[in-house]
């Protein structure tokens, strides 16, 4: 068969239905192919959507997404979507054209070193010399992107390899000298770690993605419970763990809540599990739980001890090792009284320190258009955020209780991710409602997508929580620029809902907070896209905040 | 402290760019580096040297790790290591200083690889101090031009 239909069969063979894409000269051999297969190929307006939208497809689902773009442009705009899955480490596979083989290295047209390009921002990659290596190759990217840490692979396959005949098989094993991921953590660290937890009288649970890749939410929520451990998440982590229990703490860090971050500081054991102590989280290093002795649960050994020291690390997949772990604390019986004046004085915080925010008489406070959003949906939407004031409002306000239902770009914080995402996730889950809860700026990054929600009647719905602003860079230059507001006033800008219907989809323009509710279960119901644009208060600022480098505690606003 | 790491890796295309890129950007110094292949055709060593003082020798280690083409990685253990160094290097010499300069190689155990009207080119192997040593015996005499290969390395012993 031909290569292209090679790249086909390999598709399959890794249990792929669903392709966002475009096409252009060098791929139209594998878009020919693709013509003929049963495989769903969601055909996008710029391969930015592509890339997220495979991105929005994996965190939905669990599955590894999948996208395509031609060579040269079609490839670099694939650039800041790979980006996004490497640093949120979401399993995708980019496949892209390149030229003929004989015409790499001499500036051809549309030629572009995508390998090169992208080698910081992938897990692996691969440029396809032969046809013959196509069936290996593929599945070999597939095994890379979806176990260990996930992350994106990309296959660069130029066009004459595409057309040149092969004998098809698929390899029975995969032969990768240089990879192996540990999965199963080590007992005796488990030991040492369950005996720090049973001595502790302030421990924390501090959990991530790694919670939400590995599927560990349960094993979570028992090792919480049994030792009623309060439980912080990061963005990423959001989901893992009910924010409806009484353990749960919310998000930590910069925009984290006060009682969390609070609670992290006094704690005398921190244990984290698939985080990686980013900045945004621990704020001014030598001041982060300082007084904590600290158990670090995660599948990259790179990512011990990288930005701060580790009394018990493990290494490996947290599920296993949670329930493991969990197996350990039950052997010494252990009560709940340990924790109890722990759990007294976090309940103290959390009463002291709420989240609030000012209620108008009619106008519209984002956050309440947000938790107007979780109460008609009662909390059981996929949530997707763009980035900003939105996102943090998106992470604070609404109560998440399922991982895999708050999809948000945590580590490249990429403005435009969480429509396409959202359509992704949309694709994946068709069942679910999905809500791209949006700011006005991000929204006009990826807004052309709404032709391909609209071409396949992918019913997402987009709240824009319009301030008119670069919102979440105009609260830095309010709070700290001396209110020198340069260059972050959109005003001029489209009317959304007439955009939307230009484009074939449902628009509404929300001005008065009565009227949230009824356009939220509106859009929802229209069985169509839908843009909501809400207007909202245009100086409304994310509390409680720390300014980058200061200790957590040192918070701004929001508290009192 | 100065690492001789001594990385086993797939002999593929692009493996050398994704470790000097991960160098880079993790922001680690390579002090040398040297390249070539090993007893088995699919697999090349490279015996880097890099200085622990900005970066725990361990992040790079598990950086290095994470390329998929890397399998194995050894920190060398000096006390249980032998390095060497290869250096040719084109020294001014007339036939006043031509003598001195071909004493100094056979303290040396130099070889020398060509005599010109002006210049003469030796070749000495050893560790990286005694290429030093040596450097500065003849710097006096004008050194015209310097190559070194880097350090490689092997463990004593039947390991
Ligand atoms: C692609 C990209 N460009 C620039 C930024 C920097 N940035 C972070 S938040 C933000 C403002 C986002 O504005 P908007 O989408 O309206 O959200 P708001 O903060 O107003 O809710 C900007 C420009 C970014 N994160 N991503
Ligand atoms: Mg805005």
């Amino acid at each position: 068969m031909k290569g292209s239909e090679a790249i086909v069969a390999s598709l399959k063979a890794a249990g792929v239905d669903t392709i966002f894409g475009l096409p252009g000269g060098v791929v139209i051999p594998l878009y020919d192919a693709l013509y003929d297969s049963d495989i769903r190929h969601y055909l996008v307006r710029h391969e930015q959507g592509a890339a997220h939208m495979a991105d929005g497809y994996a965190r939905a689902t669990g599955k590894t997404g999948v996208c395509i773009a031609t060579s040269g442009p079609g490839a670099t705009n694939l650039v800041t979507g790979i980006a996004n899955a490497y640093m949120d480490s979401s399993p995708m596979v980019a496949i892209t054209g390149q030229v003929r083989s004989g015409l790499i290295g001499t500036d051809a047209f549309q030629e572009a070193d995508i390998t090169g390009i992208t080698q910081p921002i992938v897990k692996h990659s691969y440029l396809i010399k032969d046809a013959k290596e196509i069936p290996r190759v593929f599945k070999e990217a597939f095994y890379i992107a979806s176990t260990g840490r996930p992350g994106p692979v990309v296959i660069d396959i130029p066009a004459d390899c595409q057309l040149d005949e092969i004998d098809y098989s698929q390899p029975e094993k995969i032969q990768l000298l240089g990879y192996k991921p540990t999965l199963k953590g080590n007992m005796k660290q488990i030991k040492a770690a369950a005996k720090l937890i049973l001595s502790a009288e302030r421990p924390v649970l501090y959990v991530g993605g790694g919670i939400v890749n590995s599927g560990a939410h349960k094993e979570l929520a028992e090792l919480a419970r049994l030792l009623n451990i309060p439980v912080t998440t990061t963005l990423m982590g959001i989901g893992s763990f009910p924010e409806t229990d009484k353990l749960s703490l919310g998000m930590l860090g910069m925009h984290g809540t006060g009682y969390a971050n609070y609670a992290v500081t006094h704690s005398d054991l921190l244990i984290g599990v698939g985080v990686r102590f980013d900045d945004r989280v621990t704020g001014k290093l030598e001041t982060f739980a300082s007084g904590a002795k600290k158990i670090h649960i995660d599948i990259d050994p790179a990512e011990i001890s990288k930005n701060i020291g580790i009394d018990v690390p493990i290494v490996g997949d947290a599920r296993g090792i949670l329930g493991e772990l969990v197996r350990e604390l039950k052997k010494a019986r252990p009560g709940k009284t340990a924790t109890r004046a722990w759990n007294k004085q976090v309940s103290d915080w959390k009463k002291k320190h709420p989240l609030s925010y000012e209620e108008g008489e009619s106008d519209i406070a984002p956050q309440h258009v947000v938790e107007e959003i979780y109460r008609v949906t009662r909390g059981n939407a996929i949530i997707c955020t763009e980035v900003g004031q939105n996102q943090m409002w998106s992470a604070l306000f609404y109560k998440h209780t399922k991982p895999r239902h708050f999809i948000t770009s945590g580590g490249l914080g990429t403005m435009g991710f969480g429509f396409p995402a959202s359509i992704g996730a949309k694709v994946g889950q068709p069942r679910k409602t999905v809500i791209d809860i949006a700011g006005d700026g991000s929204f006009q990054m990826t807004i052309q997508e709404l032709a391909t929600a609209v071409n396949y009647n992918i019913p997402v719905v987009v709240a824009i929580l319009n301030n008119q602003y670069l919102g979440m860079v105009r609260q830095w230059q309010e709070l700290f620029w001396g209110k020198r507001y340069s260059n972050t006033c959109i005003e001029c800008q489209p009317d959304f809902a007439r955009v939307a219907e230009a484009y074939g989809a449902l628009g509404m323009t929300i001005t008065d907070k009565k009227d949230i509710a009824d356009a939220v279960s509106t859009a929802i119901k229209a069985k169509k896209p839908a843009v909501l644009d809400f207007r909202v208060r245009q100086d409304e600022n994310v509390f409680p905040m720390v300014p980058a480098g200061k200790s957590i505690t040192e918070m701004i606003g929001g508290h009192k | 402290m100065k690492h001789t790491l001594s990385v086993l890796v797939e002999n593929k295309p692009g493996v050398l760019s994704r470790i000097a890129g991960l160098f880079a950007r993790r922001g680690f110094n390579i002090d040398s580096l040297a390249v070539g292949i090993t007893e088995n055709p699919d697999v090349s060593r490279m015996t880097i040297t890099v200085d622990g003082k900005d970066h725990p020798i361990e992040q790079v280690t598990k950086q290095l790790h994470k390329l998929i083409n890397v399998i194995k990685i050894t920190d060398l253990d000096p006390k249980r290591t032998v390095a060497r160094e290869l250096a040719l290097v084109k020294v001014k010499s007339d036939a006043h200083s031509r003598g001195e300069i071909m004493q100094i190689a056979e303290i040396f155990r130099a070889n020398i690889l060509d005599v010109g009207r002006k210049t003469i080119t030796l070749e000495i192997t050893g560790t990286y101090e005694k290429i030093n040593a040596i450097e500065q015996l003849l710097e006096p005499h004008g050194i015209v031009e310097i190559v070194r290969t880097g350090r490689i390395a092997i463990e004593r012993g039947a390991k």
